[in-house]
């Protein structure tokens, strides 16, 4: 067993144990994609892939998940920082309602939205009473739906970052002269910064995945709410090869983005 | 005290029990490691071999005592599951286990080799994919027939009377996705009363569309009739007499691959059969067409 | 006397420890927390910056009450005039060595392109210009030092807080850190507190120094009369006497169990009497006469300490005494062993235990 690792490593010396299941880790995450692969029809991709609605899902689906990322940025690293930072009363329980959205079955986090943000939901209907704004059925109803499920990724992301910083940066920030909040712009966040990049590319790719909350929420219609997910469903009803197009398409788009991103951002240098 | 290095106990430590020198240890260590990766991959195969498919089938003995399994559109649930305890106390020892699912997801399994009995499809188009692909055994049936119905709160708030009032500015409609039978049958009865409706949504299955109107999202939607009779009272199903033109046929076929065929004939009989009949126009189905 | 720069009464309470320390420091002048490691000194450094409140008690910067509980009042750290260089530095790791100066004027309102220069400065000041553009990681653990020191200044504070400045650096480049610390702490204009367990970097950088023990002040003053005239065990040890407390009687002080040790000077009441480990005398038996000034001592533990021999006694009289390789040769100093001491009166000081 020993000489037989040794003759094979010329460097590090893996663990057979541990070799065998994480080649079988990564062939049952990676067959799925040969299977998508396989049923591809490659002549026939050009045509398809100009079919009308495929870009237009596309894009709508890479602007929303964009955005639910922006609106999970904005509104979850201060709820991060808040449950790292801030000893409070039931903050245990505020911490395992944060998880909610990862354990709750999509549609039904879709079904939750509408009754609130729905015309006959309380918030929904003063919207709709006081704006005339409506959020049902829109492109902003699909930019809620996703970072309604993709939040807890950001936060849990960002938490476990803040948790891991040295907080007497922060003190020493204090005795400089910053306040609570220049402290935060100018010395936490820059230091979870890779943390929250990491949060932030698990989050826009949860969002960009999206499709029981954003079905349930905002509902199928082309060009407004049909993301790209939608559109591989639909396509499944009719036609399993424009499915496997759609797929690939989505596939290919999202790891370019976060390969790129994860060169860029999460492992630094 | 003893200087460490003048201590012959000490000084030969390491190397008396080092990993790589020490034959017996070493052996026994990668043993253990050689046991746990099989005990790791008989434990993975199993848990493999679980969720799979029972590949061990009993040979069908004509008996009418075993299992039937039904793979039916989900609109069937409650029907079929009234006619399965039925079949199942006509003939005690016998058990019915449906699969009630879309009916294009239910023909990919089919097609996937998934081991059923019978097949109920929610549409013609699907039923074609089983027996285009040689999965049925004989020629499908049509057993029951649906049709559209505007599917509006309790109450009628909207006062709608017929498709034309759902062309009504300001007011919000919810269609099935063209892809899906009821989409399609929508399609065709709005062209044929020559109505043009713009939706908020085409939802991908008449469910979804259904809960657009009980959650008070949309004022009206295109349902089957059973959809809008199973949600009862928070729903008023609005009769039209397009929908004449946009009926769908509920075909049943036995499986060529069937586990448990005689059973299965059983059950498509009980279906066609009077008592069958009056379960499903209970439900909100029309008989097929014809004689 | 003119009222002090820094006066403070710092009352700390933590589970099982209360920290009451007063403290008053004039402007130029530099004192020394010196205690062993639990002792509240750091926890009255942070009460110092603003970084742990106080319990009670009050803390007064240049007229300006800071904090004092019974009065509600309590001065948040950004708000205080205060330069804080941190144990480890704490320098900001995403910044490079000039804005890491620069933060501390930035925050004052300095336009950035005034803080850069500000910082660039203090920079040259610390022999640090051509490490402007390094990041922390890319600078020894002396140039982070001087960083930091830095960075604390270019605030301009009234009070400047050390913690532990030098205890991260290796000892050759501490010896050139503590000289060029030494020079700007001369040039600092405000009060100065540096809290260190080190006595050799207490006493070469502080004016006065305030010894701690157990969150209270045992002892302060200069170091000469610290050191010539320790008052507890601790301070003893640190500046390497034997420290004996007993009852001074003309020209003896009582140790209790009828032995004394004599000293020079006329002396009465309780009494405080140090000498030197090198001033013990051994013997290997019972020296005639004299009996009252030699003591049976149990040798403990024998090791080398520079040229000479520690040894450990226990005994009536615990003391440390040093002997020579000479003269432990006739001893056969072994654990265990019986020997005699004595301390002969002019190697001896005794002092009032009272103030």
């Amino acid at each position: 067993m020993t000489t037989r690792t040794r003759r094979r490593g010329t460097g590090q010396r893996v663990p057979v144990a541990l070799l065998v299941p994480a080649a079988l880790g990564l062939l049952f995450l990676v067959l799925p994609l040969g299977g998508l692969l396989l049923r591809t029809p490659w002549t026939a991709l050009g045509p398809r892939l100009t079919a009308p609605g495929v870009l237009t899902a596309l894009r709508l689906s890479v602007q929303c998940a964009t955005l639910a990322t922006l609106l999970c940025l904005a509104l979850g690293v201060p709820l991060a920082w808040l449950l790292a930072r801030v000893e409070f009363p039931g903050r245990r329980w505020v911490r395992a309602l944060v998880t909610v959205p990862l354990v709750l079955p999509p549609v039904v986090g879709g079904v939750a939205l509408l009754l609130v943000f729905g015309r006959r939901g309380p918030v929904g209907g003063w919207l709709d009473a006081t704006f005339g704004v409506t959020l049902p059925f829109t492109t902003t109803g699909v930019v809620l739906a996703e970072a309604f499920v993709a939040m807890p990724f950001l936060i849990i992301a960002v938490e476990g970052a803040l948790r891991g910083v040295d907080h007497r940066y922060e003190e020493a920030a204090a005795t400089l002269g910053a306040g609570r909040w220049t402290t935060f712009t100018r010395v936490t966040l820059p230091l979870v910064a890779p943390g929250v990049a990491a949060g932030a590319v698990l989050c826009w790719a949860r969002a960009l995945g999206e499709f029981g909350a954003t079905i349930t929420f905002a509902g199928n219609y082309p060009g407004r709410t049909q993301t790209m997910p939608l559109a591989v469903y639909l396509a499944l009803e009719t036609d399993v090869e424009a499915a496997v197009v759609l797929s690939l398409v989505l596939l290919t788009v999202s790891v370019l983005i976060l390969a790129g991103l994860r060169d860029r951002w999460i492992t630094g240098p | 005290m003893t200087h460490p290095a003048t201590d012959p106990h000490r000084a030969a430590h390491p190397v008396a029990t080092g990993p790589t020198t020490d034959p017996h240890r070493g052996g026994g260590a990668g043993g253990r490691r050689v046991r746990t990766v099989v005990g790791l991959l008989t434990a993975v195969s199993l848990v493999l071999a679980g969720c799979g498919v029972d590949s061990t089938r009993p040979a069908d003995d004509g008996d009418l005592t075993g299992p039937v399994t039904v793979f039916a559109a989900a609109s069937l649930t409650e029907p079929f599951t009234t006619l399965g305890r039925r079949y199942e106390a006509e003939h005690p020892g016998s058990t019915v286990t449906f699969n009630f699912a879309g009916s294009s997801a239910l023909a990919t399994q089919i097609t996937q080799g998934a081991p059923a009995d019978v097949f109920a499809s929610a549409a013609p188009r699907n039923m074609a994919t089983v027996t285009d692909a040689g999965h049925a055994a004989g020629t499908p049936t049509v057993f029951a027939r649906n049709q559209l119905v505007i599917a509006v709160p309790q109450g009628n708030p909207q006062r709608l009377a017929g498709l034309a009032d759902l062309t009504r500015p300001g007011l919000k409609v919810a269609l099935c996705a063209a892809q899906v039978p009821c989409g399609a049958a929508a399609t065709t009865a709005l062209d044929r009363a020559g109505v043009r409706v713009t939706p908020v949504t085409l939802e991908q299955d008449v469910k979804g569309t259904l809960a657009k109107v009980k959650l008070g999202e949309v004022d009206a939607a295109l349902v089957y009739r059973t959809d809008a009779r199973s949600a009862d009272r928070e729903i008023d199903g609005i009769e039209f007499p397009e929908s004449a033109q946009a009926v769908n046929d509920y075909p049943i076929v036995v499986l060529a691959d069937a586990p448990h065929p005689t059973a299965a004939r059983a059950f498509v009989e009980l279906v066609h059969s009077a008592a069958g009949r009056t379960v499903l126009t209970d439900a909100g189905f029309q008989p097929p067409a014809g004689p | 006397m003119t009222a002090p720069l820094l006066d403070g009464h710092l009352v700390v309470d933590r589970a099982g420890f209360r920290l009451d320390v007063r403290l008053h420091v004039a402007a130029g002048e530099v004192v020394a927390l010196l205690g062993p490691n639990g002792a509240g000194k750091t926890t009255a450094l942070r009460a110092l910056a603003g970084l742990q409140p106080l319990d009670a008690g009050r803390l007064r910067l240049d007229s300006v009450v800071l904090d004092q509980p019974d009065a509600r009042r309590f001065v948040r750290p950004e708000r205080r005039p205060v330069g804080v260089v941190f144990q480890d530095y704490l320098l900001f790791p995403h910044l490079n060595a000039r804005d890491n100066v620069a933060f501390g004027p930035r925050r004052q309102g300095l336009p950035r392109r005034a803080a850069r220069e500000r910082a660039t400065a203090w920079l040259d000041r610390v022999g640090l210009a051509a490490q402007a553009g390094r990041r922390p990681r890319q600078l020894s653990g002396g140039q982070a030092q001087r960083v930091a020191l830095a960075r604390a200044l270019a605030v301009h504070p009234a009070l400047l807080l050390l913690d532990e400045p030098l205890a991260a650096l290796d000892a050759r480049t501490r010896l050139d850190t503590r000289a060029e610390l030494h020079r700007h702490l001369a040039d600092h204009a405000g009060a100065a507190v540096l809290v260190t367990h080190d006595p050799l970097d207490a006493l070469a950088l502080a004016d006065r120094l305030v010894i701690v023990e157990d969150g209270r002040v045992v002892q302060e003053g200069d170091a000469a009369t610290v050191t010539t005239r320790p008052r507890t065990d601790y301070v003893a040890r640190l500046v390497g006497l034997n420290l004996h407390r007993g009852r001074a009687d003309g020209r003896h002080v009582h140790l209790g169990d009828g032995f004394a040790v004599p000293t020079a000077h006329q002396l009465d009441g309780d009494a405080f009497v140090v000498f030197a480990p090198t001033a013990v005398t051994l013997h290997p038996h019972r020296p005639d006469g004299d009996a009252p000034h030699t003591w049976p001592a149990t040798v403990a533990g024998v090791h080398r300490h520079g040229d000479h021999l520690r040894v450990q006694l226990t005994g009536a009289v615990s003391t440390v005494a040093d002997v020579t390789p000479a003269a432990a040769a006739g001893l056969r100093l072994l654990p265990g062993q019986q020997v005699w001491a004595s301390v002969a009166a002019g190697d001896t000081r005794a002092y009032p235990v009272g103030p």
